[in-house]
């Protein structure tokens, strides 16, 4: 585009010139960038089978991570793989205080963790540490321990796409469900307590 | 019988696409005037044979007709006529259907006010536009017939998602849909424009209302969306950054870019192989985003993936019209002759750095909207991109673009002394400092806030020193000035209110970014919460029965000082149909600042929670908007639209450059 300012106003009649390969090949960079999505597209419509994004690492154990505490909660120390898998089924629940949804579940979480149903643990993506903290003491917290994933490498070894997500880990420290978005209370009620007390048994 | 007719008017509206995109082309290449001429019955009967399908649908969801699967999927009989009939298009189906019409409707606009373009060329737009609705229909029609019937029909229906039964959300998808489509038109008529050859200062006056009109519906879709985010998803934000906002705001990128463009192209006859690369774009992208959000592929993979019919068809359709299109872009446009040259400190030059930030913010917005499906699709490793990505690569690209907007419209066509362009820039620079001073000095707030204020300051002054200049305020007679105020040209005025416009839209995103406040609370009735000066006094909790949901209703007095400032009556809806609860927030807006209260759960313990915000100066993002739509209105109606003006230097092929369809 730019070119048409810097060369002279053309008054030779049109298409006089015959137009250089190279000019013409920039005129096919948007096609090329085209087909480069339509074939990424494509690939995932051919590929992208229902039920296997979540399924990837079902029964698996949780992947190995180390976080530091969440500014202003160093007390309880931060979160890390060996903290699960001892025995105890528990949430693991990625949230941001950026994330609008993640304040829809919030009261939710903070329900499961006053009425003791099952420990939750929480993965505080690519937050700002002042912004968690204030997002925290406003709202409650309701994780046993908490980690800060300030580069996200954490929630990108449990494969999260989205915040907010939530995992089910058995005892064992096996992923055993995961749920993509926002947990309403039917979700809870109805999916994540009952399997729940289903690994407790 | 009425659902059999509407599906049978669809097949008929199918059979005039196919007419009207074939007859009318080679007819054009024919120099054939009786095939040509085919395009106006066909656009006609076309829209008659969709609008017609439409009312049927509409009508099998306002009676409620639960042997059609849509209506049983997305109805419910208890439903409020209002949603009944904005469920139409609440739903896959029902919004392709609405898609569809709305194209029909700018092809018979063309065929029956576009009189005034040459005939071969108007042939090729309209052949165009139905070559667009055939690939619709044929995707209605194919596979998300809305027409289907249930054999036994239900008693009742599934209902519509409760969020969005609220009446801004019900007349979001029109508006947006008059945006996405409208872009069909600039895209159709630069397809016609790399054919026949010709783009040139008409053909920019004939795109531009169109254009015109596509923004105003986009932007003030795309206002409607984020004001509906704001009061009924209950927690104080305006915009997400969410895969669907992005799909809609991608083509208002475009369209603003090309907007902007098209002057450049329109009188001076330069960029104009990138204005028709706009044009192409902005539909793309209104293509890409129409599909993506429908077809869920952004939202979640699996519902995209669980009917791969549906999506086959639309990447092929994506393939044709996008890949076609550029290809034809690529084949054409390196032979077009290049117009008047211009120096990079010029209003060409600042139109173009207004297009080149627009295209690489757009470029951003695509990246990160889409850079989690692509990564998955190359390499199966999952990223997940938020709203802190957007803030670090978009909004900085936005600052230049605010310094450009004061600076662009003073400089002079082809070259500007950077002298004079200073000079006027005095006043910009003065109101900046001075907003930096009065917000630094008035509590502050981060130097990003401070920043964008005086942003908002610099555009405003620009604004305003730019007509104080074009009517010679202060250098001639009052009276004359305000004389030559009223013989300003329409587009002038448009350009100065838009711009204006966009400065109160920064102050408002300021604010909402910079000066919230909240508290977050469990109240029992008679306890009293302080925020930013106010006194929120929880009077007392109730259920309130409403159409198809019961409401848990708070009701919190207001007041400041002692003196009642409002009543508000935030609820918590519960649609027992579909088991779902929705919020309802309370605003009470003074114009500086929303007060904003949101009832949420009762507390275990009794009590209930309660959410109080403090949003200062929220409500002029939409007033800033609605400023802008207006600036959009106004260029609309500039005569010269109508009427047209001599087209530059080739006076022999602009004699039909005599207004389009506005």
């Amino acid at each position: 585009m730019a070119d048409e300012s810097t060369r002279a106003p053309a008054e030779e009649p049109a298409a006089a010139k015959p137009v250089s390969a190279l000019r013409r090949l920039r005129y096919l960079v948007p096609v090329f960038l085209f087909v480069a999505l339509a074939a990424a597209l494509g690939v995932q419509l051919l590929t992208g089978e229902p039920g296997k994004v979540p399924s990837a690492l079902i029964d698996k154990p949780v992947p190995e991570f180390a976080l530091p505490p969440v500014q202003g909660f160093e007390d309880a120390g931060g979160f890390a793989s060996a903290d699960l898998g001892q025995g105890e089924v528990a949430l693991v629940n990625v949230f941001a205080s950026w994330c609008g949804p993640c304040r829809v579940e919030h009261p939710l979480l903070m329900a499961l963790a006053e009425a003791g149903t099952v420990p939750l643990y929480g993965i505080n993506y690519k937050d700002t540490p002042a912004d968690a903290e204030r997002w925290l003491g406003r709202l409650g917290n309701p994780y046993r321990l908490m980690g800060a994933d300030l580069d996200g490498r954490a929630a990108i070894e449990w494969g999260v796409y989205g915040v907010p997500e939530t995992f089910v880990v058995d005892g064992a420290g096996r992923i055993r469900h995961r749920h993509i978005g926002v947990l309403s209370r039917h979700d809870i009620d109805e999916t994540i307590v009952p399997l729940i007390e289903d690994l407790r048994e | 019988m009425i659902a059999e007719i509407g599906h049978y008017a669809l097949i008929l509206a199918l059979a005039m696409a196919l007419v009207q995109a074939a007859a009318p082309p080679l007819g054009a290449r024919l120099r054939d005037p009786g095939l040509m001429a085919l395009a106006r019955p066909a656009a006609a009967a076309q829209f008659f044979f969709i609008s017609a399908a439409l009312g049927c649908l509409m009508h099998a969801f306002v009676v409620s007709d639960f042997s059609v699967v849509t209506v049983t999927d997305n109805s419910h009989s208890a439903k409020p006529l209002l949603y009944k009939f904005t469920g139409t298009w609440g739903n896959h189906e029902g919004s392709m259907l609405l898609w569809v019409w709305i194209l029909a409707v700018y092809g018979a606009a063309v065929a029956a006010f576009g009189r005034n373009l040459p005939p071969t060329f108007r042939a090729w737009v309209l052949g165009v536009q139905a070559l667009i609705g055939l690939g619709f229909l044929v995707f209605v029609i194919a596979t998300s017939n809305p027409f289907l019937r249930l054999d036994p029909a239900p008693a009742d229906g599934r209902d519509l998602n409760p969020l969005l039964q609220d009446p801004g959300l019900a007349f979001h998808p029109p508006l947006l849909y008059l945006g996405y489509v409208g872009l069909s038109m600039a895209f159709a008529f630069a397809v016609a424009a790399l054919i026949e050859g010709r783009v040139d200062a008409a053909w920019a006056r004939w795109v531009r209302p169109w254009t015109l009109l596509s923004w105003c519906a986009l932007t003030a879709g795309i206002a409607l969306g984020s004001w509906w985010a704001y009061y009924e998803l209950g927690w104080g934000g305006f915009w997400f950054w969410d895969p669907v906002e992005n799909a809609s705001f991608m083509p208002w990128l475009m369209a603003t870019a090309l907007l902007h463009t098209s002057i450049v192209a329109e009188k001076r006859d330069a960029l104009k192989s990138w204005t028709v690369l706009l044009a192409i774009l902005g539909f793309s992208l209104s293509l890409l985003g129409t599909f993506l959000v429908r077809s869920g592929v952004l939202t979640s993979v699996h519902s995209f993936a669980s009917d791969p019919a549906r999506g086959i068809y639309i990447l092929i359709f994506l393939v044709i019209v996008i890949g076609g299109s550029l290809m034809l872009y690529a084949w054409r446009a390196p032979g077009m002759r290049a117009g008047g040259s211009f120096r990079p400190l010029s209003r060409e030059g600042s139109l173009l750095a207004n297009n080149l930030l627009l295209a690489v913010g757009c470029a951003t917005v695509f990246i990160g909207t889409l850079y989690p499906l692509i990564l998955d699709a190359l390499a199966g490793t999952k990223v997940s991109v938020g709203p802190p990505f957007f803030e670090s690569t978009f909004v900085p690209l936005m600052i230049p673009l605010l310094l450009v907007m004061a600076a662009g419209p003073l400089m002079a066509w082809k070259r500007a002394g950077p002298g004079a362009v200073l000079r006027r820039l005095a006043l910009s620079l003065l109101a900046a400092a001075a907003v930096a001073a009065a917000v630094a000095a008035s509590g502050g707030g981060p130097w990003g806030a401070i920043l964008g204020m005086a942003l908002a300051g610099w555009v405003a002054a620009g604004v305003l020193m730019e007509l104080a200049e074009r009517v010679r305020l202060f250098r001639v007679p009052l009276a004359e000035s305000a004389r030559r105020a009223l013989g300003l040209p329409r587009a002038a005025w448009a350009m100065s209110i838009a711009h204006l416009g966009v400065a109160v839209l920064v102050v408002g995103t300021v604010g909402a970014g910079n000066w919230q406040s909240e508290r977050e609370q469990t109240m029992h009735p008679g306890d009293t919460v302080a925020l930013a000066g106010y006194d929120f006094a929880l009077l007392g909790v109730g259920d309130v029965p409403g159409p198809n949901y019961l409401a848990r209703r708070g009701t919190v007095g207001v007041s400041r000082d002692g003196e009642e400032v409002a009543l508000l009556l935030p609820e918590r809806r519960h649609y027992p149909v579909q088991d779902t609860w929705t919020t309802e927030a309370a605003i009470h807006t003074t114009w500086l600042a929303d007060l904003y209260v949101v009832v949420g759960e009762d507390a275990p313990g009794g009590g209930t929670a309660i959410r109080i915000h403090h949003n200062p100066l929220v409500p002029w993002i939409w007033i800033g908007a609605l400023v802008m739509v207006a600036g959009g209105a106004v260029s609309l109606s500039d005569r010269r639209h109508r009427v047209g003006a001599p087209a530059r230097r080739r006076p022999a092929q602009a004699v039909a450059a005599a207004g389009t369809g506005d």
